[in-house]
Order: structure tokens, then C-alpha cells, then sequence
């Protein structure tokens, strides 16, 4: 098909996908209004279960398959990435040039680390009380970790970043929910029911295993950010391509 | 009054986001494609704030600001080293 | 008013579409394909909206008080995450596009090569 065809199939679907989309939306229910059957039914679960937070109690309690689902496409995708990147023959690792940071920058980074590492993890930590979760709270632990990278250099982020047990414990992550998940059988109930006291309301330790997977999810989720990023950083900063690199120092070469 | 404010907020950062969106789709350099995500990450946050999803807003807010625009970012720098040589 | 939220959502999807679809380089279709995503979470946050509704977060207000509906906040919730790893699998393949066929235009994709 060539390119104009193509333009004008595309513009087809699109303009019938808009007339049918439009009509449909004025005949769903008003923007903000006082119906949602659903919604209704997880608050009162959720308080049911002495969870503050309806969102994590929806996420860990009331459809922690679904998210053990979730949890499990985000596991492969970063499955795919790490095989994807690898380094392949005929690739060779260098070691980058540290760089010069602005001190201002550096002072800035240095301070905020640790309290950007602080606040992920109390964002995991009170997933069932206040918004947040494990989902959150573990891209800012990974985020914070890359300030280092920021203020410092790449070596520095790489000296307090082990990739290998990073994976380990994303894999850990993972099969931590899963087991969770499997002591609600052992316990003589259903998968991932939540079968530990609940607690009191509005108390760190309320909401039963909500918690413990949310802890498990934020564990995954943390090492999977720092895992992804750390493959891409090193493709594009530290993998060359021998044949490329070779062809790079000749030019050098001929400009000197 | 509380209502008709929340309202405004809602029309305003919907605008906003649908803006953003146009932008960042009609931008074709990929690098300043990167740039317009983060906007539209940050523009998506402040909606599912004054549509009252605080924890929606948390994941959007650190996500779509900061590790997908790196993400692209870095493999634009990728693939530009790759085809510079050729 | 009471369509608009559910109008910029399709606005956002078929303009994400839109540019996926004529995209002449692979890493802006990526970003064109975050954008059709960013749409489903606007359509989901505002079917589930309540006007003078609350955060479903009962913390600090008692409970009875109105809310918003958490059950699609749960749901955009662990897609804004998951996407962002989807979208990192994603870019890994454009890399590998790059290094197996030094382009990164889909046009000239076409051919199967070995």
C-alpha cells in the first residue's frame, strides 16, 4: 500500500472511531455524578477489612489476583528488556569518563538522596493509610537511588548498585506474592484470601497480609526501575560496538 | 463555590493535558518528544489530583515525569551514536 | 461539562493513534503509543469521579463521607507502572531493530531479512 493510500485508510478509522466514540459518550453516565455501584461496594469492603486506603485494599485485598497478574507482565517485560540489551558478540564494554558536576548540583543531589529514599519507602510502608503503595513508593526508591548519577557520576551510581542482586530481588518480589498468595490456601482458605488479624483501623498495622504484598510489590517494582534503567544506561553509555569503534579511531585519527 | 471551582480546575488541567498530548504526538525529533512527555506526565498528574486519585497522580508523577522520558531519552542517544558512525 | 472529560479522553487516543500510525521514527511511535495509553487513565479517573466526592482515602476523614470510585483508581493505578515497563521492552526492541537493521524507520522495515 503506498504511503497516500495508507493516510487515507488511516483517516477513515479514525474519523469513524471519533463518531462512534462521541456517540457513545453522551450516553454514559454524567461526568460526576452519584452512581458507582462498584465504587460503593469496595468502600464498604474496605472498611470491612480495616483499610484506610480503599485504592490498596481494591489492589491487595479485594483483587490481589488481578494484581498478581500485573505484577507478573511487569516481571516479563523487564525479563525482556535484560535479554534484549545484553551485550552481544563483537561488543565490547568500556569504562566512561567521569564527568564534572556543578558543586552546587552535587550538594543538591547529596542532601536530597536520602530523603527522597526516605519518603519511598515510607510511601510503601503506608500504602494501606495514606496514598500510596507499593506501585509508588517503589519508583521513588529507585528514582532517589539515581540521584547519585545525577550529582556524583555513573561510576559512583554503579559502586552502590549491584545489577545482580537487584534482579534477585526482583525475582524475590515476585515470588514473595506468589507465596503470600499461597498461605491463604495453606491457612484452608482461597488463593490470596487475607487471612492474618486485621488489626486496628488506621494503624500501621492494619489490613491483614495488605501490608506484606504491598511490601512485596514495592520490593519488585524497585528493583525492576533500578534493573531497566541500569540496562539502558549502560547501553548507551557503556557498550560499543568493536567494528563501530574501530571505524570511530580511524577518523579520530585522520582529524588529528 | 467549592464545586464550581473544582470544576474550573478539572476544565482547566483537561485542557491542559489535551494540549500536551497534541504537542507531544506532533513532535517528531524524539528528544524533544522526550521533553513534551515529561510536561504531559506533570499536566496528567495535576489532573488525577483535582479528580481526586492521589494515588493514581503518585505513580503517574514519578513515572511519566521522570523514568519514561529517561528511558526514551537514553536509547535516542543510543541509537543517534549508532547511526553517526555509519 | 458533563461529556467534556470523556471527549478529551478520545481526543488524546485517536491524536496518540493518529501520530503511531504516520510516525517515520520508532522511538516517537514509543512515545506516541504513551500517549494513546495516558488516554485510557483519563476515561477511567473520570467515569469514576463523583463531584464534591473525596480521595477514597479514609485516614483522616470519617467514614460515610462521599468518595470517588476506587475501584478504577486501583485499576490506572498499576497501569501507569506496568505501562512504563511495557514501554521499556518497547524501546529495547527499537535498540535491537538498530543494531539487526541500522534503521529506525518503519518505512523501511518492510522486507523480512534473516
Amino acid at each position: 500500500m503506498t504511503r497516500r493510500a495508507r493516510l487515507w485508510v488511516l483517516t477513515a478509522g479514525l474519523l469513524g472511531t471519533a463518531a462512534l466514540f462521541a456517540a457513545a459518550c453522551l450516553r454514559m453516565p454524567p461526568f460526576g455524578g452519584t452512581w458507582h455501584p462498584y465504587g460503593d461496594r469496595a468502600v464498604q469492603a474496605a472498611l470491612l477489612q480495616r483499610t484506610a486506603n480503599t485504592v490498596s485494599s481494591v489492589n491487595f485485598d479485594q483483587r490481589a489476583f488481578d494484581t498478581l497478574g500485573e505484577e507478573s507482565i511487569l516481571f516479563a517485560a523487564v525479563l525482556g528488556t535484560v535479554v534484549l540489551l545484553r551485550r552481544t558478540s563483537g561488543e565490547r564494554r568500556v569504562t566512561p569518563q567521569p564527568a564534572s558536576v556543578p558543586p552546587a548540583v552535587r550538594r543538591y543531589a547529596i542532601a536530597v538522596l536520602p530523603l527522597a529514599l526516605l519518603i519511598g519507602l515510607y510511601v510503601v510502608a503506608h500504602g494501606q493509610l495514606s496514598p500510596g503503595g507499593g506501585f509508588q513508593g517503589g519508583v521513588v526508591v529507585a528514582t532517589a537511588l539515581h540521584l547519585l548519577y545525577v550529582g556524583v557520576d555513573y561510576r559512583a551510581l554503579e559502586r552502590v548498585r549491584p545489577v545482580g542482586l537487584y534482579e534477585l530481588a526482583d525475582g524475590v518480589g515476585e515470588g514473595a506474592y506468589v507465596v503470600l498468595g499461597a498461605a491463604g490456601l495453606l491457612a484452608g482458605s482461597a488463593y490470596l484470601a487475607n487471612i492474618l488479624p486485621l488489626g486496628t483501623f488506621n494503624t500501621l498495622s492494619s489490613g491483614g497480609t495488605v501490608p506484606l504484598l504491598n511490601a512485596a510489590v514495592g520490593m519488585e517494582v524497585a528493583s525492576a526501575v533500578v534493573v531497566l534503567l541500569a540496562r539502558f544506561l549502560a547501553q548507551a553509555l557503556e557498550i560499543v560496538d568493536e567494528k563501530e569503534e574501530g571505524r570511530e579511531r580511524g577518523e579520530r585519527r585522520k582529524r588529528e | 463555590m467549592r464545586e464550581a471551582l473544582d470544576d474550573a480546575l478539572v476544565v482547566a488541567s483537561l485542557l491542559f493535558v489535551a494540549a500536551a498530548a497534541t504537542a507531544a504526538v506532533l513532535t517528531r525529533d524524539p528528544a524533544r518528544q522526550a521533553v513534551v512527555l515529561s510536561l504531559l506526565g506533570l499536566g496528567l498528574a495535576l489532573l488525577f489530583t483535582v479528580l481526586q486519585a492521589p494515588d493514581v497522580a503518585l505513580s503517574q508523577l514519578a513515572v511519566g515525569s521522570a523514568v519514561t522520558p529517561l528511558m526514551i531519552l537514553l536509547t535516542v542517544r543510543e541509537v543517534r551514536r549508532r547511526k553517526r558512525r555509519e | 461539562m458533563t461529556v467534556l472529560p470523556y471527549l478529551v479522553a478520545g481526543w488524546i487516543f485517536l491524536a496518540g493513534v493518529h501520530g503511531l500510525a504516520t510516525s517515520r521514527h520508532l522511538v516517537h511511535a514509543v512515545g506516541c503509543l504513551a500517549v494513546t495509553q495516558s488516554a485510557t487513565y483519563v476515561l477511567l479517573l473520570a467515569v469514576g469521579y463523583r463531584r464534591g466526592g473525596t480521595a477514597p482515602v479514609f485516614s483522616d476523614t470519617p467514614p460515610g463521607t462521599p468518595v470517588v470510585d476506587p475501584v478504577v483508581q486501583a485499576l490506572a493505578l498499576t497501569d501507569v507502572v506496568v505501562g512504563a515497563t511495557v514501554t521499556a521492552l518497547l524501546l529495547a526492541l527499537v535498540v535491537q531493530t538498530r543494531k539487526r537493521h541500522g534503521t529506525v524507520d518503519p518505512d523501511e522495515l518492510s522486507g523480512l531479512k534473516g
